[in-house]
Formats: C-alpha cells, structure tokens, sequence
C-alpha cells in the first residue's frame, strides 16, 4: 500500500478545488484517462459536499482525504470527525418522473454509488472513513 | 465557471463553460434568478463549454425549473457530451428536460 496524497483542510465549500484538483493530479500521475478522473471527481465532490455541509452543525472541523494505490486498486479515503453518517446505508433517489416530483436531495450519493467501482464506510476512532475504490485496468 | 449570457427572441441563452461545481452553482443560480427577476421565463442552457457538473449543479437547474413552472416557463439544454451527458443520464434528468443537440437546434423550437 502507497500512499500518493494526503490533503488535510478544514470542512469547507471554498476548499473543495484543492481538494479536487489534488486527486486528479494523483490519477493523472498514476496514468488514469481522463474519463475515470472525471468519475472520480465527481464522487469525491459529492463525499467532501456532503463533510462541507452536514458533518459538523454549528462547529469547525476538518476533513482529510488520502490517495493510495494498492496493486490495482486507487483508493480514495475521505474522513472526518462529525456526527456518525454511513453512506453506504442511504437509499437510492427517486431517478423518474418530471420536475414537480423529483426531489434535489439523496443525488450526489447516488452519484457515488453510480461511477465509483467498491465504496466502503467504516466508524473508526470517532471518525467516518469512506472508501472509494476504482479498478485500475 | 463562465457564464454567458444573451437573450435570442424570448429564450436567454446563458453558455457556461468550465466546471459547474458545488463551488460554482450558486453564483449560477443567483444569475438565473436575476434574470427570473427581470421577467425573463425561457431559458435555454448550452453546456457545449461545460466540461463538468455534480449533483450541486443539477439541484440549481431543478430549483430554477420549479421556480418557473410557476410563470409557465421553462429550462431547456443543449450541447450535452461527455461527463457532463453522463450525469444527466444517471440521474434521470435527461427525461425531465427537452434536451437538443445544439444551441441552434434548440432556439428553432423555442
């Protein structure tokens, strides 16, 4: 197990492009096309949005995303120490009917689940780690 | 992100090019609102440039759209490719709005 990258910030909106911008660096180098950095963009986003916003109500905190390679598996591990939230347990959005019956929320989730190979959620040490695992091929 | 913006006939037609990330979508929505506010209900949206959008981006168009329905208004898209097509697809939005190929096409319908 290597680790790329380590990015360690505070949970907010306005950190979200060097977040971003770090791990499509670290794909880049491993040799990702463009198509499953976009994918993996896309679900880190959703995963550092959903920190920014609900992990720590009314406080600071931090989050802390790491890069790893593993054989031929990139991991992408985002965690925080907010209030306990498992990804992995949410249902999935309503994706049919029109503009009145669709809901905003539960998408960037869905999202996650959609493009990204394996996505793990484990409580450790008072922290929410989630996993993001694409195949490298 | 940058947003273009010109009225054709009744539609603005507002190009974004570059990345509509959550970092980006307010400033896109409080411009769609601006407009809104002016009178303006026809929006065509040419995503030709846009090289990126995550679901932040998608809740904006969806809370414009429900915003207009209201005024009889609409949001159509165009110029959909890449990621950008991709998460139009996955989230279902693609059956909610007209979608169309360019710009131009689109503004013959509008």
């Amino acid at each position: 197990m290597t680790v790329l990258t380590r990015v360690r910030m505070s949970a907010k909106l306005e950190n979200l492009g060097t977040f971003i911008g770090s791990l499509s660096n670290c794909a880049r180098t491993q040799g990702f096309e463009q198509e499953k950095i976009g994918r993996m963009e896309l679900a880190a986003e959703e995963a550092l949005v959903n920190v920014f916003r609900y992990a720590y109500p009314g406080a600071p905190g931090d989050v802390e995303m790491i890069c790893k390679l593993e054989e031929n598996r990139f991991t992408i591990e985002i965690m925080d120490s907010g209030i306990p939230f498992d990804v992995t347990a949410m249902p999935d959005p309503k994706v049919a009917g029109g503009v009145h019956e669709r809901e905003p929320g539960g998408l960037g989730i869905f999202f996650i689940k959609k493009v990204i190979d394996e996505v793990q959620y484990r409580r450790e040490n008072d922290r929410n780690i989630l996993t993001l695992i694409i195949q490298k091929d | 992100m940058q947003i273009d913006a010109t009225k054709e006939g009744n539609a603005i037609v507002m190009s974004l090019k570059g990345r509509l990330d959550a970092a980006a979508s307010s400033e896109f929505e409080t411009k769609l609102s601006d407009w809104i506010s002016k009178g303006d209900s026809n929006f065509l949206l040419n995503f030709t440039d846009l090289e990126y959008i995550s679901s932040a981006g998608l809740r904006s168009i969806l809370a414009t759209s429900k915003k207009l329905k209201e005024r009889n208004g609409k949001i159509f898209l165009a110029g959909l490719r890449g990621p950008v097509e991709e998460v139009f697809k996955i989230s279902g939005f693609m059956s909610i709005f007209k979608v169309f190929a360019t710009a131009e096409a689109a503004l013959k319908e509008i």
